[in-house]
């Protein structure tokens, strides 16, 4: 039941000049809310208006609070004419349901017209009184946080992790409707606007109810994405990942029960359905088996009963979510066809195999300790310390699509069909790299006309179980593995599969820094760096660039030919991410994210990562080039001349990134290591092999040169392409990920940006080297206009730059860049980041120190960490992940992997799972993990950093925290979609002027409305979609841009402050969580 | 079918040269002997539909090699090989360079201002290349073309939200939108800001060497204040002051330019050409602050804008001291009597001093006439400057000649006009002493 919603409408400013004649405008605002309209008075002949309205109330349902945004419409009136609109406001109200968040809204919005733009601004009040409602069978979720950020928000403590959640709602696209040819352009714009406003409304709901049957109160990684399927229709489809959060205090003032109970069907919502699901997460996990081997027993009896019946909630008409497909070994179904039109019978296919896996899966308990209910998939990116224990590599599945209509909007089902595949997929790569779970994980989608390429992807993972469910652990037994894991340096590095079963083929060596466990030579994962990971010199960002040609074509062969360059494309994207990696001399990828982009006649690949070097695994090779068979002397010199320079640039790079690991030094001499290694082979020896890999351990050395043959043009071009990266010039470095290791001490400078650029291909007839030549500039002149823009900044990082590609027409390539660009400090080192450092992981620390409060291993932990070599550490016996040992046999080499994705492909989706790997060395920066070196300096100064000047600073970035200052609360999601038209292109300054106009629009839009909410900044910004279709001929453009965030109220962070104020600061959000 | 195409090509050059009249280059248009079908709206949609259906790579070429020349209001897209499209970079923080920013306000085209950029050597700060440069300033150009709207109404600057700027950064913007060039002002300063003076600026342009869009810029500046402060109440450098958002010296400045604006006063004679703005502007202050209504009384309309219609008349009253000749004689024989061995210039200043005297206060008398009052300032340099200058008379001899000359009159008996005199006298002898140099 009920909510009151109250607007009230303060006064405007800056109107356009509606009258002529008068030059001065009669406005009037219309308030809009469900079906209810009030208006204000006439405010006449004025351009700054004071309305000063009375309250206008809506009585409403809490569910229609939710999914509805409060619409305010600005107009001239006009006696003799129809009123016309000035423009409108929505506002989205979800942030005042969260009695945590905001409590009111108020402050000067722009106004906004489809049209023309920002028109003034409006200045509104809005207010909401939320009774208590104990309905259990109620269809809001009213209280469930969202967070965009991909972690644990900074001030919250997880207590318990549930797993993942998913949604997708489907409606008809207005601007595809009939009645959009007699509508005029502005209306067509709006009502889409609306349309999808209320969808991304009745999505989170939908997810939130998820999220509370599952018994959380929050999610968090809460990823929404627009399909705009054009004739087909509009999706809009959600993942994010629920878990319980706790308010950080270190005071027992403010405690769990806070939030939980205010929003109070958390709790009543949960009892009914509690016993149904407790045993997946709850009690009846055992912790015999550890997460290492956590499919061991999968294929055994199904003798216990399933733990719990797939319950469906009548409330959902999505279904995806209900069908419980698990962990059946994968039978190699047909995983849709690239023409998906078949998914109806398919369906059922699935959903008798659902059944199967239900059943299956009582014996499996032991392995699943996370979230059995569903997927182990986990849209977060970064995590508290030891709460990820290994990480296999990427996983990612792809799959093409034929859109067709959606006939009923109410029935999902085969959009949520695809996508239950696609998660099938990845989860059985993920099981075949032995690893119970998927971190980072992401969905994108590509579409161009009917064909639509569904991507995943997410690094394969094993985390440590005490965070997934509630209640103590039953430490007693046989799970000191994760008591007492490897040093939280490296740990993450050791390989989770069983060494004897690879997936693929790897060299393992131990790992450098502990010598005890084998690590790979190479890792790819899609995850931030973990904080705590032992990292050489700096990181930077690598990207592939590929551009296919293909043929033009229709329907199901369309979608065929693009099936059949997938898997070229994957390879070779991950070549150069390859090549490009040991040029760079580094050894990991984090933050991995490869997008596919569609276009009619050509298909674009983007990988774009960052490197590092990761002490623990071994330095990689070099490159290495051969030339043609034959004995042309010529081409002798070339080949020495292309070594020659490829040399070079490894050891230039290794010195810009300051790689210079003690490798050297201690092959030469006799290194210190043999003993800790002699010790691990101690404990190796009851593990079946360990002996004689650990011989091949030294003998590996630099023997596994990365080889390069010259024996086509392509080849050239390749090593050509590979040469020509310019790495970014003095004082900057550039990542993809949160931030840069080796780099803490940032200033509180932050210039968060937006770039687009689109390329028009006048010659039709290039090749796919031209194309990727153009494609490959494209990107590279771009990091070059940041540089040189940015140049003020230096020394700074460009952080989280994400590049997403997409071709809007033929011939167009459009690159869309967001990215934030931190100043550091660079003459204060050392001491200044070693305790910014410390404070961060203190900050996380607290979770694990609170969750396992009553685990024998709280203090294990943190000394752990300090000496870096735990005692008992029993090295895992890996089982073998059984149903992919074969397969991983059988694929010798890539392309032989290939051949087999090629073959998966035809079947219709492309499977991809990466990862190798060699050597190792050692030392690793404990001072890095001294995580009780300093107290989280508090204040409260939160009143001052806003107020004063007329207009609020707001800061923006798509990290998930502000240097230099602290985040003291969280005020609500931020997610909006706005439409821009023109139809003056030429005048508006052609379509370059267009844009840039819009997405100032949109970001001051953004900026006002977390300023009204009482915020200063927005962080884990991002912008999801900007999409933008042109027609100089005709002097029309349109765009559309979905950009999302958390606003927050963030402070300074003023040094060393006493303890004591913590408590405050606890109590004050408390407070403010009250009122 | 090819002429066919090409004719519409035609029109559609000559549509493009038809929106861009403004700017004065449709000599292309001419060329096609379309100009009945072109001007009438309806054919030109009519061939617009029908371009539409037949739009060839010709065309695009066309459109892009016609768009090279900047249309008001709008940028030339990249003139770039083939291939941007689109370019744009925004900052959260709007990024403004303040390099980029003078050569916009300078009224460079892209192109020059990337050319002016390179030779200033920005490249090799960051490796970067000339293709950089170009999109950096054409996002910045477009920026600024964005900003130009608030910065029109500087108040509007700070309580905007499209852009995100730190205060410090809009005084920036504020005062050096408003900054301009002494060479421009000098040749604007007294002239009606009309449409006619609008006209003039291109001969303006080309005399001085400040580029046109420059000019226009400024000489709209000029206007936008003086019609502002036209309509308040108040005193003029402080109206300026706040609502343009400007600095002490450039409100006074300004308020100078309306002073002189407003009353006219001839700054362009050749005998005047040796004086500067700043002496012009210090002139204007001491007006403004002794003769106007608003010396007087300060909550009046148009209260520093115009002279004080009293005072003037009282001025008539002065004449006293050159047609009275007792007083002339007497008053001659107290300056003389005070100057006596003090200056080399003396013999001089003895001789002249009653073509002097009589100059300076005809000069008073006449200020009830407009067209007098334009001719203030020619008058002050032909009766008094000049042959002081001839005279070989240096600046200390002036100051202590006023000096005196102004003291001596309080110690005639039978003058009466004490106060007017003063009121009078304090201005001529600082606008005297500023504008006595080469």
């Amino acid at each position: 039941m009920p909510g009151k919603l109250k607007a009230k409408i303060v006064a405007g400013r800056h109107l356009p000049v509606m009258d002529r004649a008068s030059d001065l405008t009669d406005a009037f605002v219309e308030v809009k809310f469900g079906n209810t309209t009030f208006k204000t008075d006439v405010f006449p002949k004025s351009l700054n208006p004071q309305w000063n309205s009375e309250w206008f109330k809506f009585e409403v349902d809490d569910e229609d609070l939710q999914d509805e945004p409060l619409q305010i419409t600005v107009l001239d009136h006009d006696t003799y004419s129809a009123n016309d609109a000035i423009g409108k406001v929505y506002i989205d109200i979800d942030p005042l349901l969260c009695t945590e968040a905001a409590s009111v809204i108020s402050g000067w919005f722009p106004i906004y017209d489809t049209i023309h733009g920002i028109r003034g601004e409006i200045n509104v009040l809005v207010k909401v009184e939320l009774f208590n409602d104990l309905n259990r069978f109620r269809q809001s979720s009213c209280g469930v946080k969202f967070f965009c950020t991909t972690s644990i928000p900074r001030g919250y403590r997880a207590a318990m992790v549930h797993g993942f959640v998913e949604e997708l709602v489907v409606n008809e696209d207005p601007e595809y409707q009939w009645i959009d040819r007699i509508r005029t352009p502005r209306a067509s714009n709006e009502a889409r606007q609306r349309l999808i406003s209320l969808m991304s409304g009745e999505l989170q709901r939908k997810i939130g109810l998820k999220v509370l049957e599952m018994g959380g109160n929050a999610v968090v990684g809460y990823l929404q994405c627009f399909d705009l399927e054009g004739e087909s229709g509009l999706v809009v489809r959600a993942i994010g990942t629920a878990c319980t959060l706790e308010k950080h205090s270190s005071g027992s003032l403010v405690n769990t029960h806070t939030h939980p109970n205010t929003a109070p069907a958390s709790n009543a919502c949960n009892s009914p359905s509690k016993d149904g699901k407790e045993p997946v997460f709850g009690e009846d996990l055992p912790s015999s088996s550890g997460p290492p081997t956590p499919f061991r027993n999968l294929p055994t009896s199904s003798s216990s009963p399933p733990p719990f019946s797939p319950c469906k909630p009548c409330s959902r008409q999505s279904s995806s979510s209900d069908t419980d497909l698990s962990l059946t070994p994968k039978t190699g179904m047909g995983s849709g066809g690239s023409a998906g039109k078949e998914a109806g019978p398919l369906k059922t296919l699935l959903r008798q195999q659902t059944q199967t896996a239900l059943e299956q899966r009582g014996a499996s308990s032991s392995g699943l300790l996370l979230n059995a209910r569903e997927f182990p998939f986990f849209t977060l990116t970064s995590f508290p310390p030891s709460f990820l224990v290994h990480v296999g590599g990427v996983v990612s599945a792809r799959s093409v699509k034929l859109l067709d209509r959606i006939h009923n909007p109410d029935e999902p089902e085969t959009r949520d069909a695809w996508w239950e595949e696609l998660r099938q997929e990845i989860k059985s790569h993920a099981k075949a790299l032995g690893c119970h779970a998927v971190v980072g994980y992401s969905e994108n989608t590509s579409i161009c006309e009917e064909v639509c390429i569904l991507s995943a992807s997410g690094t394969a993972a094993i985390l440590n179980p005490r965070y997934m469910r509630e209640g103590c652990l039953d430490i007693g037994s046989t799970d000191q593995r994760f008591d007492d894991p490897s040093p939280p340096s490296c740990g993450f590095c050791h390989i989770p599969y069983d060494e004897l079963n690879m997936p693929f083929p790897a060299q393992l060596t131990y790992c450098y820094n502990c010598r005890r466990q084998k690590v790979p030579d190479v890792l790819f994962t899609t995850i931030n760096l973990p904080a705590e990971a032992a990292v050489t010199g700096k990181g930077c960002l690598i990207q592939a660039r590929l551009c296919r040609l293909k043929k033009k074509a229709q329907g199901e062969v369309n979608a065929t030919a693009i099936s059949n360059l997938l898997p070229f494309m994957e390879y070779e994207l991950h070549t150069q991410l390859m090549n490009k990696l040991k040029l760079r001399s580094m050894n990991a990828l984090f933050g991995l994210h490869i997008q596919i982009s569609v276009g009619e006649n050509m298909l674009l690949g983007l990988a774009s990562a960052t490197g590092v070097y990761l002490t623990a695994l071994p330095a990689p090779g070099g490159i290495q080039i051969a030339g043609k068979a034959s004995g042309d002397l010529n081409n002798e010199q070339h080949v020495q001349s292309i070594q020659k320079r490829i040399n070079d640039t490894i050891a230039k790079n290794k010195e810009l990134y300051q790689i210079n690991p003690p490798e050297l030094t201690e092959e030469g001499v006799g290194s210190p290591i043999p003993e800790p290694r002699h010790r691990s082979r101690l404990f190796r020896s009851h593990s079946e092999s360990s002996d004689e890999v650990s011989e091949l351990d030294l003998s590996h050395g630099k023997k596994d040169a990365f080889v390069l043959e010259i024996d086509d043009t392509d080849a050239v071009e390749d090593i050509h392409s590979l040469l020509t990266d310019a790495s970014p010039p003095t004082g900057f470095y550039t990542c993809n990920t949160e931030t840069m290791p080796g780099i803490y001490n940032w200033t509180t400078a932050v210039q968060m940006f937006t770039s687009v650029r689109v390329l028009r291909l006048s010659n039709a007839n290039l090749s796919n080297q031209s194309l990727n030549k153009i494609f490959t500039d494209l990107c590279e002149n771009l990091l070059k206009s940041f540089y040189f823009k940015l140049r003020s900044n230096i020394p700074c990082c460009l952080c989280h730059l994400n590049f997403t590609v997409a071709v809007p027409e033929e011939e167009l390539i459009q690159v869309s860049v967001t990215a934030v660009a931190m100043t550091f400090d660079k003459d204060q080192n050392q001491e200044g980041f070693i305790t910014k450092g410390g404070n961060e992981t203190e900050e996380q620390l607290q979770f694990p120190l609170e969750l396992c409060a009553d685990s024998s291993s709280t203090n294990a932990q943190p000394s752990s960490k300090f000496s870096g070599v735990p005692e008992n550490t029993i090295v895992s016996s890996r089982a073998a992940s059984v149903d992919y040992g074969s397969f991983a046999d059988r694929c010798s080499t890539w392309l032989e992997l290939l051949r087999l994705k090629a073959n998966t492909i035809r079947r219709g989706s492309v499977k991809t799972s990466r990862r190798t790997q060699s050597l190792a060395h050692s030392v690793s920066s404990l001072e890095h993990c001294s995580p009780l070196t300093e107290g989280r300096p508090r204040s409260l100064r939160s009143s001052r950093s806003f107020g004063g000047s007329s207009v609020t600073m707001v800061k923006m970035t798509p990290l998930s925290f502000l240097p230099g200052t602290r985040i003291i609360k969280f005020l609500g999601i931020i997610n909006m979609f706005f439409i821009r038209e023109t139809t003056s292109l030429r005048e508006e300054g052609g379509v370059s002027g267009f844009l840039h106009t819009f997405i100032a629009e949109v970001f001051a839009m953004v900026r006002a409305h977390v300023a009204a909410l009482g915020g200063n900044a927005v962080v884990s910004y991002s912008m999801k979609d900007c999409v933008l279709m042109e027609n100089p001929n005709k002097n029309q453009a349109q765009c559309l841009i979905n950009v999302s965030g958390d606003a927050v109220i963030c402070v300074r962070e003023t040094d060393q402050e006493p303890m004591t104020s913590m408590t405050n600061i606890g109590q004050t959000c408390a407070a403010d969580g009250a009122t | 079918m090819l002429t066919d195409k090409l004719i519409l090509t035609s029109y559609y050059f000559a549509f493009f040269n038809f929106a861009s009249e403004k700017t004065g280059s449709w000599k292309f248009f001419s060329s096609f002997n379309f100009g009945a079908a072109v001007n009438s709206g309806k054919m030109l949609r009519f061939f617009l539909k029908r371009l539409e259906l037949i739009v060839t790579r010709d065309m695009n070429a066309a459109v892009s090699h016609r768009s090279d020349q900047p249309m008001p209001g709008t940028l030339s897209p990249r003139d770039c090989k083939m291939a941007v499209e689109l370019d744009v970079f925004v900052g959260n923080t709007t990024i403004m360079d303040e390099e980029v920013y003078q050569l916009w306000l300078d009224g460079y085209t892209v192109n020059d201002a990337v050319k002016v950029r390179m030779a200033g050597g920005v490249l090799d700060e960051c490796e970067a290349n000339q293709d950089v440069l170009l999109s950096d300033t054409m996002d910045q150009y477009r920026t600024f073309q964005m900003c130009e709207r608030l910065l029109q109404s500087p108040a509007k600057l700070a309580n905007q939200l499209l852009f995100q700027i730190p205060p410090h950064r809009q005084t920036m913007l504020i005062e050096r939108y408003y900054a301009f060039d002494d060479v421009f002002v000098r040749e604007v300063l007294g002239k009606k800001l009309s449409k006619g003076t609008k006209k003039d600026l291109d001969d303006i342009s080309a005399k001085t060497g400040v580029t046109l869009k420059s000019c226009r810029r400024q000489f709209d500046n000029f206007k936008r204040v003086f019609k502002v402060v036209e309509e308040l109440k108040g005193p003029l450098v402080e109206n300026i002051r706040q609502h343009f958002l400007l600095s002490d010296k450039l409100a006074r400045d300004y308020a100078a330019i309306v002073f002189f604006a407003n009353n006219r006063f001839e700054t362009g004679k050749k005998k005047l050409q040796y004086l500067t703005f700043q002496d012009f502007a210090f002139c204007a202050g001491q007006l403004i602050n002794n003769w106007t209504v608003g010396a007087v009384d300060n909550m009046v309309e148009d209260m520093d804008v115009d002279l004080d219609k009293e005072f003037l008349q009282e001025l008539k009253e002065l004449k006293i001291l050159i047609t009275d000749k007792d007083l002339l004689d007497q008053h001659k024989s107290l300056v003389c009597t005070a100057l006596r061995g003090k200056t080399k210039a003396f013999a001089e200043m003895e001789a002249n001093f009653k073509n002097l005297s009589r100059g300076l206060v005809n000069i008073a008398t006449k200020l009830t006439n407009t067209k007098d009052v334009r001719d203030f300032f020619i008058d002050l340099v032909e009766k008094f400057i000049e042959p002081c200058r001839s005279d070989r008379w240096t600046p200390a001899d002036i100051k202590l000649y006023l000096t005196h000359y102004t003291n001596s009159a309080h110690i005639l008996d039978s003058f009466k006009h004490q106060a007017v005199w003063d009121r009078y006298m304090g201005v001529i002898k600082s606008c005297i002493y500023k504008m006595y140099h080469d």
